[in-house]
């Protein structure tokens, strides 16, 4: 009866294994691109003796310096980042019971940006996750703020409110660029504000790595009284959740991981609104579900786009919030009138 | 101290409005109790303030002794459990998915799956209320009287010893009405508590074992059907002209409205 019953929705465990699969796979390739030909076996070789899997590496010294310090660290940004995205973005619709929640459309990457910019021209780089972390919360409260004088929480007058507080940290981030930076940050700062992945090194791979899983754990145990939001907060209350506390408590985990992963690639746009949706059409709204294969799949996501990003203009290189951009906004856009149809 | 709802002296204000004015009612475990009045006299108020939904200005609300709106969240999960008057939804969930949403007050953090309990008794609930063939059916694809079934198989999967119900057969057809009601009466035969909202008063005459009537947030009448159905009461407080003739079979009352000429 109850594998009968479960037959509908696929497993969480064959999920995971799957897609998995696919990031393990999907990390090998990715590392292949680029101008040095690379094999996967060399790839895996590479990974093996570094993890201490097999003791003496076929692969030469140059290739294994490009491997491992050049395309590996960048790769896994690239699935840190889209893993954390996702799992934000499919937080902040359940949440706010708003589907077209993301943590770029409601303000929280553009007032990260302006945090981290913020403490980079002031010349504290090293904490500028922390600026980042301080832009997003700021962001996110003048968001809700500004939704609820609109008359109150409804999808559109979120969004709304989303793109004014984004306008406004846009615009002052601009103006600090603009009176502080010079000529080679200047164009440095434009590339990663736009989102991009460029320059990636093992240290930022270790943040964001960590502040992913180390925010996503948490979140993914409260998967559950996430469902019980679905029918308002009063029902969730009548179902045991402490809706104020789960509600304050996961908006700040997913400013702080809106920080931290903008702070190392900046403002990358879509990826948290597209994936659970998509995921959304297999796996259903239940959040032990969703959650972890929404991050599993944006961690996949990133990788491949950050690739086209590297490798379709090579050797120029396109910022990647380019391609979510292009392929993210007309999902946004059938998303809106989708939900405009059902209301 | 009670063995069932005991709600004592409860005011609640809301954006400086009074709107429940000292109500003290009571209902029994084993017994279906109807609240009754207008629109806007405080029922969905008064349902939503025992459950702590709403603050209330004063008075006390327990249950068997228990002080219901300050009782730890999840202890009260696994005691009470509310129908709400629904509203359109856009949650991708399936009809079953839904239902299992009632199991979550039992259920531990590190629990990957529902149990096979759960299942059971998630299946029990959904045939309760004659849903089985719909169990994987989108729960935003379905009517409303579909929905609001499953609202109830929800709060029956909690196993409630409480189960407040807000008009919970509006959009039921008359079959459905019928059938919701049956069961609800069932559970109360079983030892629940069952308190629900109503507008339609032949069925609350029908069904109910005992009529809480609410005017203007305040409790005007409480009592067995036949004793607070009165043409004077219905006057005042529905401003309606009704005569009560009794059901041929049941005995119980029924309004027949005198319509104006
Ligand atoms: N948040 C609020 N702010 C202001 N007034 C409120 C609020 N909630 C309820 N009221 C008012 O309180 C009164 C009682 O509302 P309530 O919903 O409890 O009535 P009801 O008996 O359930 O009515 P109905 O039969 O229409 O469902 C109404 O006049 C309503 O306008
Ligand atoms: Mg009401």
């Amino acid at each position: 009866m109850t594998s009968a019953a479960a037959s509908k929705r696929p497993r969480l465990i064959t999920l995971s294994v799957a897609l998995g699969l696919l990031l393990a796979g999907s990390i090998i390739f990715a590392v292949t691109f680029g101008p040095a030909d690379i094999a996967p076996l060399e790839v895996w070789q590479t990974i093996a003796h570094h993890l201490g899997l097999i003791a003496d590496s076929p692969v030469g010294r140059l290739r294994n310096a490009i491997i491992w310090e050049l395309r590996l660290p960048r790769v896994l940004v690239a699935a840190g980042v889209g893993a954390g995205l996702a799992l934000c973005g499919a937080v902040m619709q359940a949440l706010t019971r708003n589907p077209l929640a993301d943590p770029y459309l409601l303000g929280l990457s553009s007032g990260a940006s302006l945090g981290a910019v913020a403490f980079l021209l002031a010349g504290a780089a090293l904490y500028m996750p922390i600026g980042a972390f301080l832009g997003a919360a700021g962001a996110m409260l003048l968001t809700l703020l500004v939704t609820r004088l609109l008359g109150g929480a409804t999808p559109s007058r979120a969004i709304l409110a989303g793109i004014a507080i984004s306008s406004l940290a846009a615009a002052a981030t601009s103006f600090l660029i603009f009176w502080s930076a010079t000529g080679d940050s200047y164009r440095e700062i434009l590339s990663w504000l736009m989102g991009s992945l460029s320059g990636s090194v093992w240290s930022d791979a270790g943040i964001v790595i960590v502040a992913t899983l180390f925010v996503g754990l948490p979140v993914l145990l409260s998967g559950r009284s996430l469902d019980a939001f679905v029918f308002g907060d009063a029902a969730a209350a009548t179902l045991g959740v402490d809706v104020a506390r789960l509600r304050w408590l996961l908006l700040a985990a997913t400013a702080l991981l809106t920080g931290v992963l903008v702070s190392i690639g900046g403002a990358i746009g879509f990826v948290g609104l597209i994936v659970p949706h998509i995921v959304r059409l297999v796996t259903g709204s239940r959040h032990r579900l969703l959650l972890p294969i929404s991050m599993l799949v944006g961690a996949s996501f990133m990788i491949w786009t950050d690739t086209a990003a590297r490798s379709l203009f090579a050797p120029r290189e396109l910022p990647v919030g380019i391609i979510t951009a292009l392929i993210g906004a007309p999902i946004f856009l059938l998303v809106l009138l989708r939900y405009r149809r059902a209301t | 101290m009670s063995a069932g709802l005991d709600i004592t002296d409860v005011s609640a204000t809301a954006g400086g409005e009074s709107i429940l004015n000292g109500v003290t009612m009571r209902a029994l475990p084993g017994s279906l109790t109807g609240l009754i009045g207008p629109n806007g006299a405080g029922k969905s108020t008064l349902l939503r303030a025992t459950l702590g939904l709403v603050p209330t200005t004063s008075g006390t609300i327990t249950f068997v002794g228990n002080d219901l709106p300050a009782m730890p969240r999840r202890n009260r999960a696994r005691v009470a459990a509310f129908v709400e008057q629904i509203g359109a939804n856009e949650a991708q969930l399936t009809a079953r998915e839904v239902v299992m949403l009632g199991r979550i007050p039992f259920q531990s953090v590190w629990q990957a799956e529902p149990s096979p309990e759960d299942e059971q008794i998630v299946t029990e609930a959904i045939a309760a209320v004659d849903m089985s063939g719909f169990e994987h059916r989108q729960y935003n694809t379905m009517s409303g009287g579909e929905q609001q079934r499953l609202q109830i198989a929800r709060a029956l999967a909690q196993q409630p010893r409480l189960l407040l119900l807000d008009e919970p057969t509006n959009h039921l057809d008359v079959h459905a009405q019928l059938t919701a009601l049956n069961l609800l009466r069932t559970r109360a035969q079983s030892g629940a508590t069952v308190l629900l909202a109503l507008h339609d008063l032949n069925l609350a005459a029908a069904f109910c074992d005992a009529l809480v009537v609410l005017h203007q947030g305040r409790v005007v009448a409480q009592g067995a059907p036949q004793d607070v159905l009165t043409p004077a009461l219905l006057r005042t407080v529905y401003n309606v002209d009704a005569t009560l003739v009794s059901h041929p079979t049941s005995g119980r009352p029924m309004i027949a409205y005198n319509l104006p000429a």
